[in-house]
């Protein structure tokens, strides 16, 4: 297929348009044709689902005049007879960057942060740019063109893919013989987003995708506000946004969990988003089709890994496996479902793996007409312009393809692409077929040369008395050219022949012998005969190698490694005879039953019975509720919106990442619910996600019902950036001082904002005041990442000031220095067991402190801020027992009880109480032991985590991993392309990490 | 309570020992896996004297402590540790982990070691008495010490001093740097070869170079002569099944007789060459996560049940994440060990008297048995666990160490305020 490409890649293109009719001519006489060009006996395709047989195909000036069975042609038409063939509309690839080129990478040799834009006039972010226009930066690419009108395309859809907003597209045909002015169907058709900062500026806000969420929904408020008139100044982004708004807007996601942020943005301001997906879609298609978006869907698809050599193999781990296995299916699959989307040839390397990919998706189930309306009528109607392309009803330009058959099977060819009635030629329909066995006579000699292979890449086989000749057979241009080495010729010389291509049965030409003599000679084709026979059996033994259908791996929610083969459901679970630590009045209750029913704690007591219940013996076991991780940085894809000392318009919750293996892990180890907070990178932080581990739901799913809201502030080195480096020491605050300045004038700004809101006035809606605003309402509580006394004592003075409480201190290594200032304030601490010596400001972090603000009377909790120390976090609680004699039972709560109790919903969870949620977790051993392992974790009444399931698991991962390999090396073996293993290196992230997922 | 704090540093190194001592009734865990219920250990000069049981009629000597109920252990070692080489992780001024170069086995860490570091002072309430101290840079990256931690100074703090070089072993795999254009992921490491051949040149120039006149003097080919004449442990810092067996040849090939493998992520792969050969491993602390998201989520804890129950020597390394202020749960990574499979007086041994075996201090340390040194403590219930780990008494060498730190008066000083408001 690549080297017919290859020869195609000179296409003849024959223009049929006339320059503009106002326009001056100076090289020769004004002329005009006003011809017709019909195309008869086709079928014809009109759209995916309207055919005509033997019908005729009308056009005119680049236009569809009209199509039918009984068309009266005018006198003035070509006539062109596709007897046989079919015609289709061609294809439409509405996302790519065609003709524009992506402007240079900034750079910044002083290596100084930016934090204000470069343009004037502009938004006050570099990275929105709906000013953009694509238009001004097109230039027609004739190569690229012809590589797409090579694939089938006719139109394409391309802007400048730069910045988080970028303007403007515009829609252009692949017309290469006409200017742009003919060409360009629309300079400015659709308007584009993405989370992708400009490559070129250097401004740092945002640094994080919840960032550049969070910027799309300011600017969407902005632009609101501004076309009300009431801004002071000019905003000429606000204004092109504005100008823009009724065009269809792309946002390029690139990835399932993208996907859904995009429709999350999309849903809160009402606007429909057409979202450029990223080829994962089928790992959760229930949320895809809930999004009630359009896609625009990419076809790359990953080459087998080389697994030859097991230790590179043991690298490559099971979730991109699977992704080669299953990603082929994604299409199929986003179809059956029935969520609209466009194909695009986007992230392929050149429209030339299109078809091939295009071919794979079909074989892995993807509907023929599906595929079709994907590359024409959808993108069409996404694109607005259904009556001009995508179909060929009247008056749609003239793009259409010619093929040899129905154009989704392998051996169909694509002999024309007709786009605005200008004809590029692929394969020369009109050529002839010299396939076949021939005499062929030389200076007196008689071979035998059989021709096979494909038009355009024949194969020869040429015998001498049953003696092989080497030989090879090439047809241009309408010759037949063959040179081959005679015989018993000493040296490797060739005897070169050519003849016209006038009859195929009976070949005559002139040629060149090996000595230079000039000849004559003949090929004459023999009858049909037992060759045909072979090549049928040849056709049939390769249709049924094509007909075997993939193996395709099932997949799992969440579609990782442990995922479930299917969801767990709730059950009714008796646990016998128990020891059971309540976190209540009654302590800790020996050989005690607990029955979990409707996902709540149903009955606690002695010798319980449930007819329906599933008994599990629990003698000499404990049971405790699930451990809550007042501080965790895992389950997200980015922890850090640093480019700003204050971010409050971020929020987690934008960018959990429920198919995270540590939420697994931390099950493992009887973790329940966890708060994911922002990182520590400035004073004032972003908004929480609080969820439970309900491992194998979407991300939505996780979160907390009903959750209160919460935000990250932090204090000292982290914030004023004292670890960062030389270079950034710019940012406001650098010093402890300043932290505080920072939290005055937000709050004071906040208070203002507040009052004017209030009043009733108009206001510019900005999302940072809004989320400060329920700070100072007590509608959202602070935990505050702080390590010494005066920083601690600080920030409650400051909340005393605007009259309303710190919520938690997190961390908090110096509170035993002000516990009872802390008691005063009514604050609670969540801090580490025993970290203390990697900062200088932890140089007085005791591992004490927990017990001493315990003893004070401060809620304590004890938290991991590390996916590691996460997963045992038991063992944490058992340090307040050693380390300040804190009882057994209180030391417990400091990873159940309290942390309830600090995130507010101790209602519901932290304690083993009728009628609160059954998250539980059944341990071997005394939970604060050491020796302790969780063998059953539940949430709501869901068993997530269960030592033999888990035993399952690794016994399945590994002869998945095993089946994958195989299938893999099968690929390798019949000379697939392969790629180098690859492992995505894990990040775990801590309060400090400024990277991004 | 009056104490003093500020710069004031580590706890007073104790006097030598003048009187004599006997501990009874406790539950002796002798470290070589044994365990003697109400047992009875005496100790004087140091050294120890007597280990037994209660009911044996032999004259107490000295100070007795009723340690009924209580349990006796040797005192732990923390080996590839860095104690003593950072005071703040954060403070580029208060480290002195990694010289510059690649080549450096003449780097010696012994003088480096800050007896008066803060954080190490907060091991010994956990029982960790000793430590292996290791330079970490370069290919060849120096020479370690070992030293218990209740000195005045370095050569105090000796217990073997300039036991072992350590190598950075190369890795068969190389991971590729994004940020620099590069493809991620893994890939076959090109430098290998050429890295040991490296090491095997210098090695190689070492032994030339002691053979002849060694004039002039070659320093770093001088500090290598120990791995030739059994003197010095080759400490090769490794982990995949390739790479371990490519080290097990290389040293036979140098005629390095000490070998131990540090790390050994699949030193379960080549087990039993790891046993033929005798070839210890210092694996990595339980409390890890697994490598890749398809392992295992509970195979870090089973690393050591997965090399013993093949009959490989075990001891526990504590390089890793805040891995000093961390040495002081080197119990907690024997407890999560023994959990996961091998029990405690098996988890006890790897670091005890197997990590005693391993540094080549054995003759000194790591069991309580007679004629060693009266290293060890008394501790409310099992030292392993957490909940449990807490320590009554402690002897270096016989001084009965002070167990209070920089932390614990921190702590008595703001109960006091508390209490006193």
């Amino acid at each position: 297929m690549k080297k017919l490409l290859l020869f195609c890649l000179i296409v003849i293109t024959i223009n049929q348009l006339n320059a503009q009719e106002y326009f001056p001519v100076n090289t020769g006489v004004k002329t005009s044709n006003e011809k017709f060009t019909a195309f008869t006996n086709a079928t014809i395709h009109v759209s995916p689902t309207q055919i005509i047989e033997k019908g005729t195909l009308l056009i005119k000036n680049g236009k569809v005049v009209s199509s039918g069975n009984n068309i009266s042609i005018p006198k003035n038409t070509s006539v062109i007879n596709l007897e046989g063939k079919h015609i289709y509309p061609s294809f439409i690839d509405m996302y790519s960057s065609f003709g524009i080129t992506k402007p240079k990478r900034a750079s910044n040799p002083s290596r100084r942060p930016q934090y204000d834009a470069s343009r004037k006039g502009y938004y006050w972010n570099d990275h929105i740019m709906p000013d953009q226009r694509g238009f001004n930066d097109f230039k027609f690419d004739s190569k690229k063109a012809t590589e797409f009108i090579n694939a089938g395309f006719g139109v394409v859809a391309t802007h400048q893919q730069n910045g988080i907003m970028r303007g403007t597209g515009l829609v252009v045909a692949l017309n290469t013989s006409d200017g742009n002015e003919t060409r360009i169907i629309d300079t400015d058709a659709t308007q584009h987003v993405s989370l992708n900062k400009s490559v070129s500026s250097l401004q740092a806000y945002p640094t994080s995708s919840m960032g550049s969420m969070a910027l799309i929904r300011q600017v969407y408020h902005d632009a609101k506000w501004y076309a009300a008139g009431n801004s002071k100044t000019k905003d000429m982004a606000l204004e092109a946004l504005n100008k823009s708004s009724r065009l269809p807007i792309i946002f390029e996601a690139n990835s399932l969990d993208n996907n859904l942020r995009a429709s999350k943005i999309a849903k809160e301001f009402g606007l429909k988003y057409i979202i450029k997906g990223g080829g994962d879609e089928y790992n959760g298609l229930n949320e895809v089709l809930n999004t009630n978006a359009s896609y625009i869907i990419p076809i790359k698809f990953q080459n087998p890994y080389d697994v030859s050599d097991p230790n590179m193999a043991s690298k490559v781990e099971l979730n991109d496996m699977r992704s080669w296995n299953q990603s082929p299916t994604n299409p199929a699959m986003l179809a059956k479902k029935g969520v609209t989307f466009a194909l695009t040839t986007a992230d392929l390397k050149s429209a030339k793996d299109f078809k091939g990919n295009l071919m794979k998706a079909i074989k892995y189930g993807l509907d023929k007409t599906k595929a079709l309306e994907a590359l024409t009528t959808i993108p069409a109607k996404l694109l607005g312009k259904s009556s001009e392309i995508g179909t060929l009803n009247n008056g749609s330009y003239a793009n259409f393809l010619i093929t040899s058959g129905e154009i989704f099977e392998k051996k169909t060819k694509i002999y024309e692409n007709w786009v605005q009635g200008n004809k590029n030629v692929l394969v020369d329909m009109n050529i002839k077929d010299i396939r076949g066995n021939y005499n062929l006579s030389v200076a007196g000699k008689s071979y035998d040369l059989k021709v096979t292979g494909e038009i355009g890449k024949l194969k020869s086989e040429m015998m001498l008395d049953s003696a092989k000749v080497a030989s090879n057979i090439s047809q241009s241009n309408g010759w037949i050219n063959i040179f081959y080495t005679p015989l018993n010729e000493k040296k490797t010389e060739f005897v070169r022949l050519s003849a016209p291509l006038n009859n195929p049965d009976n070949l005559n030409g002139s040629g060149v012998l090996t000595n230079g003599n000039p000849i004559t000679w003949s090929a004459i084709k023999k009858a049909k005969e037992e060759g045909k026979v072979k090549d049928a059996k040849d056709k049939k033994s390769e249709d049924k190698k094509e007909d075997t259908s993939p193996i395709v791996m099932p997949l799992t929610y969440p579609n990782v490694a442990y995922g479930f083969k299917t969801k767990p459901k709730q059950e009714t679970i008796l646990f016998k005879n128990a020891t059971v630590w309540t976190n209540e009045s009654d302590g800790i209750l020996k050989n005690t039953d607990v029955l979990i029913k409707n996902g709540k704690i149903s009955k606690i007591g002695e010798n319980l019975n449930d007819s329906g219940a599933k008994v599990i013996d629990a003698t000499g076991k404990h049971i405790t509720a699930g451990i809550i991780d007042e501080h965790s940085h895992i389950a997200t894809t980015a922890v850090n919106e640093a480019g700003h000392n204050s971010t409050a318009e971020v929020t987690i919750e934008d960018v959990v990442d429920a198919d995270d293996v540590d939420i697994y892990r931390n099950l493992a180890g009887g973790v329940t619910t966890i708060q994911i907070l922002h990182g520590s990178a400035n004073p004032i932080g972003g908004r929480s996600a609080l969820i439970k581990l309900k491992w194998g739901e979407s991300a939505d799913e996780l979160l907390y019902k009903n959750r209160p809201k919460f935000i990250k502030f932090a204090l000292g080195e982290n914030v004023k950036q004292s670890n960062w480096g030389e270079t950034n020491t710019i940012r406001f605050p650098q010093t402890r001082m300043g932290v505080e300045q920072v939290f005055v004038d937000y709050f004071q700004r906040a208070k203002e904002y507040d009052a004017l809101k209030k009043s009733g006035k108009s206001y510019r809606k900005d999302i940072e005041m809004e989320v400060l605003a329920e700070i100072l309402n007590k509608e959202r509580f602070i935990t505050c990442h702080s390590y010494v006394q005066s920083e601690i004592n600080m920030l409650m003075k400051v909340a005393d000031r605007f009259d309303f409480n710190i919520n938690t201190f997190t961390h908090i290594l110096e509170g035993y220095k002000v516990a009872d200032k802390m008691k005063e304030h009514g604050v609670g601490g969540s801090t580490f067991s025993d970290w203390w010596a990697y900062k200088f400001e932890v140089n007085d972090a005791i591992p004490y402190n927990g017990a001493i603000m315990h003893s004070q009377g401060i809620t304590v909790a004890f938290n991991s801020d590390d996916a590691e120390m996460s997963r045992r976090l038991n063992q944490e609680a058992a340090k307040a027992v050693k380390y300040g004699g804190v009882s057994e039972e209180e030391a417990l709560k400091f990873v159940t009880l309290n942390p309830a109790k600090l995130l507010h919903i101790d209602d519901k969870v932290g304690s083993i109480k009728v009628g609160k949620d059954a998250d539980v977790v059944l341990w071997s051993d005394h939970p604060l032991s050491v020796y302790a392992k969780a063998e059953r974790t539940m949430i709501e009444g869901v068993t997530y985590f269960d030592k033999d399931t888990n035993a399952q698991n690794i016994k399945g991962i590994q002869s998945e991993r095993n089946e994958l390999i195989n299938m893999m090396l099968q690929e390798k073996n019949k000379g697939m392309k392969t790629v180098a293993p690859k492992k995505k290196e894990k990040v775990y992230f801590h309060c400090d990490s400024l990277e991004n997922k | 309570m009056l104490v003093s704090i500020g710069i004031t540093a580590q706890q007073t190194p104790a006097p030598k020992q003048t009187t004599d001592y006997t501990i009874e009734g406790a539950t002796a865990h002798l470290g070589n896996g044994e365990v003697i219920e109400n047992s009875l250990l005496m100790f004087s000069n140091g050294k120890i004297t007597f280990v037994g049981k209660a009911e044996m009629k032999i004259g107490r000597r000295g100070t007795i402590i009723d340690a009924k109920g209580k349990h006796l252990y040797p005192g732990f070692i923390a080996a590839n540790s860095t104690s003593g080489l950072v005071e703040v992780d954060a403070v580029r001024a208060s480290n002195d982990i990694r010289e510059t170069g690649t080549m450096l086995p003449h780097i010696r860490s012994i003088i480096a070691y800050n007896t008066e570091s803060k954080v190490t002072e907060s091991l010994r309430p956990n029982g960790v008495l000793m430590a292996q101290v290791t330079p970490r840079g370069g290919t060849i990256s120096g020479t370690s010490s070992v030293v218990q931690f209740d000195a005045w100074n370095w050569e105090d703090a000796a217990i073997r001093v300039d036991d072992g070089i350590h190598i950075n072993w190369p890795s068969r795999t190389s991971f590729g740097r994004p940020w620099r254009g590069e493809e991620s992921g893994p890939k076959s490491n090109k430098e290998y070869k050429k890295t040991v051949d490296e090491v095997r040149t210098m090695m190689n120039d070492a032994k030339s170079y002691l053979k002849g006149s060694k004039s002039p003097k070659n320093i770093p080919l001088e500090s290598l002569a120990g791995l030739f004449d059994g003197s010095k442990t080759l400490y090769a810092h490794g982990g995949g099944e390739k790479e371990i067996t490519d080290i097990i040849a290389f040293s036979e090939e140098l005629g390095i007789d000490k070998l131990v493998i540090v790390h050994g992520a699949e030193a379960d792969k080549v087990a039993d060459l790891l046993v033929a050969k005798n070839i210890p491993v210092l694996i990595d602390r339980a409390h890890r996560l697994p490598s890749s998201s398809d392992e295992d989520v509970h195979l870090p804890y089973k690393t050591a049940k997965n090399l013993i129950d093949k009959g490989v020597v075990v001891g526990i390394g504590i390089e890793g994440q805040m891995e000093r202020m961390n040495s002081r749960n080197l119990p907690f990574y024997a407890g999560t060990y023994a959990a996961y499979g091998i029990g405690k007086e098996e988890a006890l041994k790897l670091i005890t008297s197997n990590t005693a075996k391993i540094l080549g201090i054995d003759d000194k340390v790591g069991t309580l048995e007679v004629g060693k040194d009266a290293t060890l403590f008394i501790s409310e219930g099992d030292a392993l666990d957490m909940r449990t780990n807490i320590l009554t008494d402690a002897f270096i060498q016989g001084r009965k160490i002070n167990l209070e730190t920089h932390q614990t008066k921190l702590w008595k000083r703001y109960m006091n305020k508390y209490n006193n408001q």
